[in-house]
């Protein structure tokens, strides 16, 4: 493997191995400070996204490496009409790795054709993001100790949200997993997923507008209604507050419930949750670190 | 109807039926010196109907395009009036510069000199997708 574009690049042994390392980054960090002595990460952001770029950055510099790059397209040659392609060239001559954030779907992967050193997704547009869905398969792991024989409820926008449709994916590839999908009538997940991933796999899956199946799950993702995806403020007003996570609901949910959300939130989970054990929301952040280290080691073949 | 038989050249047989002109554009025969025949509506035992281009000399052709627009066409070589091969045809794995991606949130929709590629994604229901944003062909070549 050489660059990670999509999260299906991976197999389930290569995601185990990756899970592996960063637990044992987790657990001996001071074997990982100097790994990346003398490498150059890239961040290539051609559209603002400071907690992805931010925690590539921190992972990069905790193996010991050095981090260059820019954080919006304004403050890059794109502004003077320079293809991707040849970006990612001229960066293949000063750095080791790339991550890059582009608005368009298929950027990362013209870059990764292009440049001779490993590309890293780290996020086009609405389509893909693996790094995410990564940060999310090692939160689960570390709560529940498995990626198999889990209830998994989604809760908030599910047709536009990709983190969601990436984790369904994700998931779906294990044994035994099944899906509470919780949300508006608007805001159902898309027929493709439904009938590429779940019906063609013949996971079992619910789809409802009440939490009357909260109890059964082991994990719960959350998602932020976003602003943008709507035309009227006045439906966003009414879809945002549908489906709003607070203490009292928690009252019926497993004691060992994993609470997740890909962040930023804005009302969607009730502050009073945070102090709860069963919120792992600020950990997954975390944990994309770690993960994000991981996948640096892999993709400059350092052990 | 009598159209001339090959000496030298390639024969398009079992075209589906109103697929010819798609055929001739695409493989853009108009450019030809030869002698092209385009034959509509011929009867044909096994389907009923069906389209053939005759072309009077032994070009090159893109048999990864042909295959997208119609994996059932048999390909037929002529040389010195005699047929020396038939090629059967199915769908490419990979086709560039046929489908035009037409998703505007696509990274091809902005950098006009990258190739549109496209991938067979479900061989059984002739699915191809956009290499870059996975979106679905749709349409005709």
């Amino acid at each position: 493997m050489k660059d990670l574009i999509s999260i299906t690049d991976l197999s389930i042994e290569e995601l185990q191995e990756l899970i592996d390392t960063a637990e044992d980054i987790i657990a001996n960090p001071e074997k990982y400070g100097d790994k990346c002595k003398r490498k150059k990460l890239a961040t290539l952001f051609f559209e603002p996204s400071t907690r992805t770029r931010l925690s590539f950055e921190a992972a990069m510099l905790e193996l010991g490496g050095a981090v260059i790059g820019f954080s919006e397209a304004s403050s890059s040659s794109a502004s003077k009409g320079e293809s991707v392609a040849d970006t990612a060239l001229t960066i293949s001559c000063y750095a080791d790795i790339i991550a890059m954030r582009h608005p368009k779907e298929g950027a990362p992967l013209v870059a990764a054709k292009a440049a001779g050193i490993p590309v890293i997704n780290a996020g086009d547009g609405g389509h893909n993001h693996p790094t995410q869905t990564l940060t999310d398969l090692l939160t689960i792991y570390r709560e529940k100790g498995r990626l198999n024989n889990l209830k998994i409820g989604f809760c908030g926008d599910l047709k536009f949200g990709r983190t969601v449709h990436s984790l369904i994916s994700a998931m779906s590839r294990y044994e035994g997993n099944s899906f509470v999908l919780i949300s508006p009538e608007e805001l159902k997940i898309p027929g493709y997923i439904k009938k590429d991933v779940l019906i063609k796999n013949e996971i079992s899956f619910v789809e409802t507008d009440n939490w009357e199946n909260l109890p059964e799950l082991d994990i719960l993702y959350m998602t932020r209604v976003q602003r943008e995806r709507f035309f009227n403020e006045a439906d966003y007003l009414r879809l945002r507050d549908v489906f709003i996570l607070t203490m009292d609901k928690l009252a019926n949910a497993k004691d060992d419930l994993c609470i997740m959300h890909p962040l930023p939130r804005v009302n969607e989970i009730e502050r009073a949750v945070d102090s709860d054990k069963r919120a792992c929301y600020f950990k997954q952040v975390l944990n994309g670190k770690f993960i994000r280290m991981a996948l640096i080691l892999r993709l400059l073949g350092i052990e | 109807m009598t159209i001339d038989s090959i000496i030298n050249g390639i024969v398009l047989d079992h075209i589906q039926v109103g697929k010819s002109m798609e055929i001739y554009r695409v493989l853009e025969l108009s450019k030809l010196d030869c002698s092209v025949a385009i034959i509509k509506n011929v009867s044909s035992k096994k389907a009923g109907q069906k389209d053939i281009i005759k072309i009077d000399s032994l070009i090159d052709i893109n048999l990864d395009v042909l295959g997208y627009i119609d994996p059932g066409i048999t390909v037929n070589i002529v040389k010195n009036g005699e047929i020396v091969e038939k090629r059967k045809l199915s769908l490419p794995d990979m086709v560039t510069g046929v489908i035009k991606c037409k998703n505007p949130r696509c990274i091809t929709s902005v950098e006009q000199e990258l190739p549109h590629v496209f991938r067979l994604t479900d061989r059984e229901k002739g699915v191809y997708r956009c290499i870059y944003c996975e979106a679905k062909a749709k349409g005709e070549a």
